[in-house]
């Protein structure tokens, strides 16, 4: 199991460390639902670094990532970032990620942990012209400052203006003494606030120096486990959990950053599912009785019969109710209405809701 | 971490308090901490007869359920109402107020297999 440069450092601060995508990785320290708030009402900080990064660089580099992403990445320019996925030939997903402008010929893409090698393989596939590739993922570090008090927490270390950081858009430039680390104002738990790469040797100085200015704001380490509850309160979709090699980009809402402006893997197909529609969709849903829905539990209608799959589930730290997102049949994906989640030997009633669930 | 020495416990963690013919069943210190943020616990099993290590309900952190087995053969007689409110009680007083239910033993016998703390603790490495 590979560490972070951090992974030492959780174990100082208590943390539950699991495994997690081949890391000893923090779910938690105090506990993910004060850890969940601190993250919604103040400032929080997550070790992120097992996230892969490639970058890919030279003349073609923007054509060879136009070929396998969902998006239009020629829609970026220089500081720009744009979420998008990996579509596969069979219909499904190799990874969703980010991709990052840093200039004309270079582009940082961010990966999840699980799917570093399956990604760069995927990818090395398409790149015919030698575009330069470099998978990074081994000596990056990134940490994700959090929450609606981030900009105030970080702005000490660094000369760039945090707080007129438009989203999803990034800066490289000198923090906490440390020279071109990228600050990038994106996150996974709709808090606000910032992603952090830097080099490995300098994670452990960057850390610290976090803790120490987001000191007077209450800022806190949080695990991997508060990561999902907010994620899941937005309705970001977890690759492995509700996105993987056979979902389509089409049924799990990611319709708005798959675009057919120009060419890309199974493009066709896709288009085709936008204009014909797909048989299931990816919805959120709240439960209205007790119980609490998890990954794959089925989803049924009021006769038990199944029309769907739970993809992910959790009690809202937020919300204080059970949430949960999966894919339904079409007829059940408008808002409000009715359906069961098939709970050990129950059913328990629940009903579709748009995302998000937590609206700040 | 705190097991004290006047209960009996399960390798599946669970406690059991015994008072005559009615006993009352919690999960450990161990367990709750294991699990984490404890958000429900669902016991759909009152007035029913359960067979030692057989499931009687589930209890469910933020991140994962886990059944509850029963720890030796007994009636669920009922069911603590305090944490259909407050289930992080079971995180705060895994053996006082967060305890599960109570029941009635149906088989003394059973009772000379359960682990006494020290046994307990031995099996969990504490």
């Amino acid at each position: 199991m590979k560490n972070t440069a951090l992974s030492d450092t959780h174990i100082k601060l208590n943390a539950k460390m699991v495994p997690f995508a081949g890391y000893n990785m923090p779910v938690q320290y105090e506990g993910i639902n004060a850890e969940h708030e601190t993250v919604r009402k103040a400032v929080g900080v997550f070790d992120v670094s097992h996230m892969g990064e490639f970058i890919l660089k030279g003349a073609d580099a923007l054509d060879l990532i136009q070929r396998v992403v969902s998006n239009d990445a020629s829609k970026l320019v220089d500081g720009k970032v744009q979420y998008a996925c990996l579509p596969n030939e069979q219909g499904g997903i190799v990874d969703d990620l980010l991709v990052y402008r840093i200039d004309e010929k270079t582009y940082m893409l961010v990966v999840n942990a699980s799917n570093i090698e399956k990604d760069w393989n995927w990818i090395s596939k398409f790149n015919t012209k030698n575009v330069e590739m470099h998978n990074i993922s081994d000596k990056t570090s990134l940490l994700a400052v959090q929450g609606p008090l981030a900009a105030k927490a970080l702005q000490s270390l660094t000369s760039i203006d945090l707080a007129a950081m438009e989203y999803y858009t990034f800066q490289k430039g000198v923090f906490a003494g440390i020279e071109n680390v990228v600050v990038s104002a994106t996150g996974y738990t709709g808090a606000g606030g910032f992603e952090i790469y830097c080099d490995n040797e300098h994670a452990l100085q960057i850390w610290n120096a976090v803790f120490k200015a987001g000191a007077e704001f209450g800022i806190k380490p949080i695990g991997l486990g508060a990561r999902d509850t907010l994620r899941l309160e937005m309705g970001f979709c977890l690759y492995g959990n509700d996105i993987n090699d056979t979902t389509s980009p089409i049924a799990a809402g990611l319709g708005w950053i798959t675009k057919f402006t120009k060419a890309f893997t199974n493009d066709k197909n896709l288009l085709q599912q936008k204009e014909n529609g797909v048989p299931q969709k990816l919805v959120g849903f709240e439960m209205l009785e007790r119980g609490i829905p998890r990954h794959d539990y089925k989803i049924v209608d009021a006769n038990g019969t199944e029309i769907g799959i739970v993809t992910s589930g959790t009690q809202s730290p937020s919300l204080q109710k059970a949430i949960g997102m999966g894919y339904v049949n079409t007829a059940y994906t408008k808002e409000g209405s009715e359906i069961f989640i098939a709970i050990r030997d129950q059913k328990i009633k629940a009903t579709v809701v748009k995302f998000p669930f937590y609206k700040s | 971490m705190n097991f004290p020495t006047e209960l009996k416990y399960t390798k599946d963690h669970e406690w059991i308090r015994i008072e005559g013919d009615i006993a009352t069943v919690g999960i450990t210190e161990f367990a709750q901490r294991e699990l984490g943020d404890i958000v429900y616990v669902d016991i759909n099993t009152i007035g029913k007869t359960i067979a030692k290590e057989e499931v009687f309900g589930t209890v469910e952190a933020v991140k994962t359920v886990s059944d509850l087995f029963m720890p030796i053969t007994a009636e669920v007689l009922e069911f603590n109402k305090a944490l259909d409110t407050n289930p992080e009680l079971v995180n705060s007083d895994p053996y006082g107020e967060g305890w599960m239910v109570k029941i009635a033993i149906k088989d003394a016998a059973e009772l000379s297999a359960l682990l006494n703390a020290d046994a307990y603790q031995s099996i969990i490495g504490a």
